[in-house]
């Protein structure tokens, strides 16, 4: 049962990210990655991340691709002008990726024994997780959430600069 | 239980709760036009049978009869998708929702869809993707009072998505779950005094969800989305027969889920406010009906809160509705959850 869920939404998953590149128009796409994380949230839940899998729905499809859809509706960009594609793309970039990705596979299944570990087994609950990140990391999560705010004042200065600069122009 | 009959159970269950609500979805709009009716000196729907109440069916046999227009310049495939994602989420909320106590063989809970015990989370994760529906139904339909209609509700429904969340944070934290059977029962010992609303001194958390919750639903006195002066009808402008009562539904399944979710959290869910001086019964299924008559007649009360807001109250200006939400309702809510913290903590 895991195993037939499992294959249906990874495939669900790759068809996401795959239609995400393929569609070019802007909306296509921002719907495709929301497929993607919607995807994502299941695989998580079927490793027993309930928690994890509800945030990933709540913040990445939820917020973070509503805020795209809501940057495209309100540029209402329309369909992008497709170009062949660079050649260096085709003769050096394809071939690098498939060798990372082999690369990582080999290394992922050689570390579990060539797959043969079960789908439920050594897995870490969120609890445990979030009893790591927030007794024995909670000095670099908070200088992390510190940071975060530090790059969000920057974009709204940033932001406000640009706009007193055009006022100004007007 | 064997397998297959687990299944079927299950079935029979999805499909009751299902009518339940498209049917309370109905006569919550009859209500409504009949409450919003007297608050204005008139009768409201009285033709239709008695009292008026044959009429939402009338209603839905007239949107299905009505000439389904698809206008020349929409995006096909968003315009189809987005009334089906607005409904779709509206409906699919119901499944997490516990109405009556436990009953039941183990393992199988007879007045509940799926008990699951990051119900809360599911609740508010379909919340965030009902949002989808109506900025695409806007941005696809290609038309100015459908896209400004959709801006408007979709930064509406982002800003007061956090408020909402973090007004619930308190609760959590209380209840030490997510699972909406655990935070009811934590609230079940004294009655009305235990009721997280009053004994649990969540009254702050309850006023900030009961705006957001206004916000999130489009309904009046926030209903912007869709002002009538100004945008003809906002995101479902171009929307005609089943499509606009999809849209319709959505809206009053959403105000149910809403209310249902404001019971369970903090009105107590489906225990009765006299706690154990209406004790319970010797017979089971009295006590199950009990709970039951409980949890409707609170759902109720909410839904008419809601209508009786509506007809009182004049709409607010897009500009104070932003200033609201971001710079009253979400401090307030951090504030709620730094003295809920510290009060759990030092207690």
């Amino acid at each position: 049962m895991h195993l037939v869920l499992f294959l249906i939404f990874a495939g669900l998953c790759l068809a996401g990210a795959i239609n995400l590149l393929l569609q070019s128009h802007p909306i296509n796409s921002a719907l495709s990655l929301v497929v993607v994380m919607i995807a994502l949230a299941v695989l998580y839940l079927l490793l027993g991340a309930e928690f994890l899998a509800a945030a990933q729905i709540i913040v990445y499809s939820g917020a973070i691709m509503v805020l795209f859809v809501f940057v495209v509706m309100l540029l209402n960009a329309g369909r992008e002008e497709r170009t062949l594609g660079s050649k260096v793309a085709k003769t050096l970039g394809f071939p690098a990726v498939v060798a990372v990705m082999g690369v990582l596979a080999t290394i992922i299944l050689h570390l579990q024994g060539m797959g043969a570990a079960a789908i439920n087994q050594g897995l870490i609950p969120t609890e445990e997780l979030s009893r790591v990140l927030f007794h024995e990391l909670l000095l670099p999560f908070e200088i992390t959430s510190i940071l975060i705010l530090i790059a969000i004042l920057g974009a709204v200065a940033l932001a406000r600069q640009e706009g007193s600069e055009r006022s100004v122009t007007k | 239980m064997t397998l297959l009959e687990f299944a079927l159970w299950n079935l029979l269950k999805v499909v009751v709760v299902t009518v339940i609500l498209l049917l309370g979805v109905a006569y919550t709009v009859l209500l409504e036009r009949k409450a919003v009716g007297r608050i204005q000196n008139r009768w409201g729907p009285s033709r239709v049978g008695p009292f008026g109440l044959l009429q939402p069916l009338v209603d839905g046999a007239k949107n299905f009869l009505k000439e389904d227009l698809i206008p020349a310049a929409v995006y096909r495939p968003i315009y189809l998708l987005a009334p089906i994602i607005s409904l779709g989420c509206a409906l699919v909320v119901i499944a997490v929702i516990p109405f009556g106590a436990n009953m039941g063989p183990k393992g199988f809970d007879l007045f509940e869809v799926s008990n699951i015990n990051i119900g809360l989370l599911v609740v508010l994760g379909l919340t965030s993707m009902g949002v989808y529906g109506i900025a695409l139904a806007g941005w696809s339909s290609n038309n100015k009072y459908s896209l400004l209609g959709s801006l408007r509700s979709s930064a509406q429904l982002i800003s007061y998505e956090l408020a909402l969340g973090l007004s619930l944070v308190g609760v959590v934290l209380r209840a030490g779950s997510f699972n909406l059977r655990t935070i009811v029962d934590q609230q079940a010992q004294h009655g009305l005094l235990s009721w997280n609303m009053f004994g649990g001194f969540q009254f702050v958390a309850f006023f900030i969800y009961l705006m957001a919750a206004y916000a999130e639903t489009n309904r009046s006195p926030f209903d912007l989305p869709e002002a009538e002066s100004e945008l003809t009808g906002g995101y479902h402008t171009e929307y005609s027969s089943m499509k606009f009562a999809m849209f319709f539904m959505a809206e009053y399944a959403n105000m149910i889920n809403v209310g249902c979710v404001a019971t369970l959290l903090f009105l107590g869910g489906w225990t009765s406010p006299f706690g154990h001086l209406i004790g319970p019964f010797h017979s089971a299924w009295i006590n199950a009906l009990l709970s039951i008559f409980w949890f409707v007649f609170k759902v109720f009360m909410f839904l008419f809160l809601y209508i009786w807001v509506r007809g009182t109250l004049p709409r607010f200006r897009y500009d104070q509705l932003m200033n609201f939400g971001w710079r009253f309702l979400m401090p307030l809510a951090i504030l709620n959850i730094v003295g809920t913290s510290l009060w759990l903590a030092l207690r």
